[in-house]
């Protein structure tokens, strides 16, 4: 075949016929599952890298834009699917993936994958403590996210109505397969614009790949970024997805988280229960203790005591005045003596001693007036005279004057 | 406004506190405990009459919405 029949190409022309040949369809929207080598994530932000298994080779190129979705980081040596189209890099002639999409491959790689996140967002502070909100102890309204088949939302709602009757508002979210992160993202989001107090994210139990998207970085940040508390329900006891470190309390299964979520209804009953009781017994206690304070108070103007106060007082009243009158008795006692003693002096001035002892006193008569002398009467007077047990009425004859001394 | 139930039970609480401590008049005392009593019988006919309601939040171009959900048991 001469030269003339086929043509010669250019260098360009000839590799813009290989790659319009490559690029027509056949190998575009590929899966390639292969192992990473020389992984470098250049500074512009492009990924290159090869994928190899044990007799080929393929570079492959993962453009920012297409990076910025990758759920983990790649690594060298890490087992992959990559999508992608083929193209061929004009310059260098080389054919090579333009990779779309990339995930772990098997669950060595998974878990790897899961292990580089949770490592990330712990670095973070996203599963911190700190970061925890709190549960409200009486929700009033409990938002649910989780597939509108299978049991988990029939779980959480019996649970619910034999605790704690309350108002739900159930999301149907997707929970499994390519779009379940973004389903989840967009019904915390969108719960978070409701006023339900709490928000149970719930997924019955699975295979690692069947919780994956619950090993996403956007659920998780979804998750740290929600205004009301999480409770992750994810798969059974055992399976920790990166949802349950970021969520603000992990329930081991969507039954449990429905039971964390509310009160016990039964429970309740008690505390108010409880709560009457100590209401009575204190009010009784104050009362009983005002009524005590009331004896005391009335003890204190008991009419019988007054009584008996009063007849106290007047036996000493009676004390008193016995004792006036003993004084007084005593008293006149001595004046009596004394009155007998002073009589017994005038008993010997008195003219009647004189009368006994044999004289007698003359009166003048009519008027009574002592006779002391013979001048004080004349001849024929009426005397009358004085003696110890009468009188002799006289009628003077003489009289004579005599110097008895 | 109406109580919620947790604000119930917390002024519940506050009243069965201040009886203890007693320093009251008889009239506050009576009355506390008349509130008290009232709470309690709204506490527990809340609780007995809560009934779980089920709504079903949809999203429609970015607005929500919220209808009834009947559960089948």
């Amino acid at each position: 075949m001469g030269l003339e029949t086929k043509g010669i190409y250019t260098v360009h022309e000839f590799t813009l016929a290989v790659k319009s040949t490559l690029t027509t369809g056949q190998f575009n929207d590929v899966w390639i599952r292969g192992e990473i080598s020389n992984y470098t994530n250049h500074s512009s932000g492009h990924r290159y890298f090869t994928i190899k298994d044990k007799n080929s080779q393929l570079a492959c190129i993962m453009f920012k834009w297409h990076g910025r979705n990758l759920r983990f980081e790649p690594e060298h040596g890490m087992k992959v699917l990559v999508l992608g189209d083929i193209d061929v890099y004009e310059q260098r002639g080389v054919y090579q993936l333009k990779v779309r999409d990339m995930r772990p491959d098997g669950i060595g790689e998974l878990y790897k994958a899961y292990e580089q996140l949770k490592n990330k967002l712990a670095m973070e502070g996203l599963f911190s403590p700190d970061h925890k909100k709190p549960l409200p102890v009486f929700p009033t309204k409990i938002g649910v996210a989780t597939s509108p088949t299978g049991a988990v939302l029939h779980d959480i709602l019996t649970v619910l109505k034999r605790r704690y009757p309350v108002n739900i508002l159930f999301i149907p979210t997707l929970v499994q397969g390519e779009s379940a992160s973004q389903s989840i993202v967009s019904s915390i989001e969108a719960l978070n614009r409701t006023d339900v107090d709490v928000i149970i994210l719930g997924r019955g139990g699975g295979s690692i790949e069947d919780l994956w998207a619950f090993n996403e970085e956007i659920v998780a940040r979804a998750i740290f970024n929600s205004r009301i508390p999480i409770i992750s329900a994810v798969g059974h006891e055992t399976d920790y997805t990166i949802c349950d470190f970021v969520a603000d309390v992990r329930a081991p299964t969507p039954s449990a988280a429905a039971e964390i979520a509310v009160p016990e209804r039964q429970e309740l009953a008690n505390q108010i229960n409880r709560l009457r009781d100590r209401l009575i017994e204190n009010e009784k206690r104050y009362l009983s203790d005002r009524q005590a304070h009331i004896s005391e108070l009335r003890s204190s103007v008991d009419a019988r005591l007054l009584l008996e106060r009063v007849a106290q007082y007047m036996q000493y009243v009676d004390e008193l005045a016995q004792n006036q009158i003993s004084s007084f008795r005593r008293l006149m006692e001595i004046k009596q003596a004394l009155l007998i003693a002073h009589a017994g002096k005038l008993d010997a001035l008195s003219p009647l001693g004189t009368l006994s002892r044999g004289y007698c006193i003359t009166l003048k008569l009519p008027h009574k007036t002592l006779v002391r002398s013979v001048a004080d009467i004349e001849i024929s007077d009426e005397i009358s005279i004085l003696v110890k047990d009468g009188k002799i009425r006289c009628e003077v004859n003489d009289k004579e004057e005599c110097k008895w001394k | 406004m109406e109580m919620s139930f947790e604000e119930s039970l917390i002024e519940l609480e506050g009243i069965a506190d201040k009886l203890e401590k007693g320093q009251l008049s008889l009239d506050e005392s009576l009355l506390l405990f008349e509130n008290g009593i009232k709470l309690v019988r709204e506490c527990n006919t809340k609780l007995k009459n809560a009934k779980q309601n089920v709504e079903r939040l949809i999203l429609e171009n970015g607005d929500i919405k919220s209808e009834p959900f009947d559960v089948e048991e």
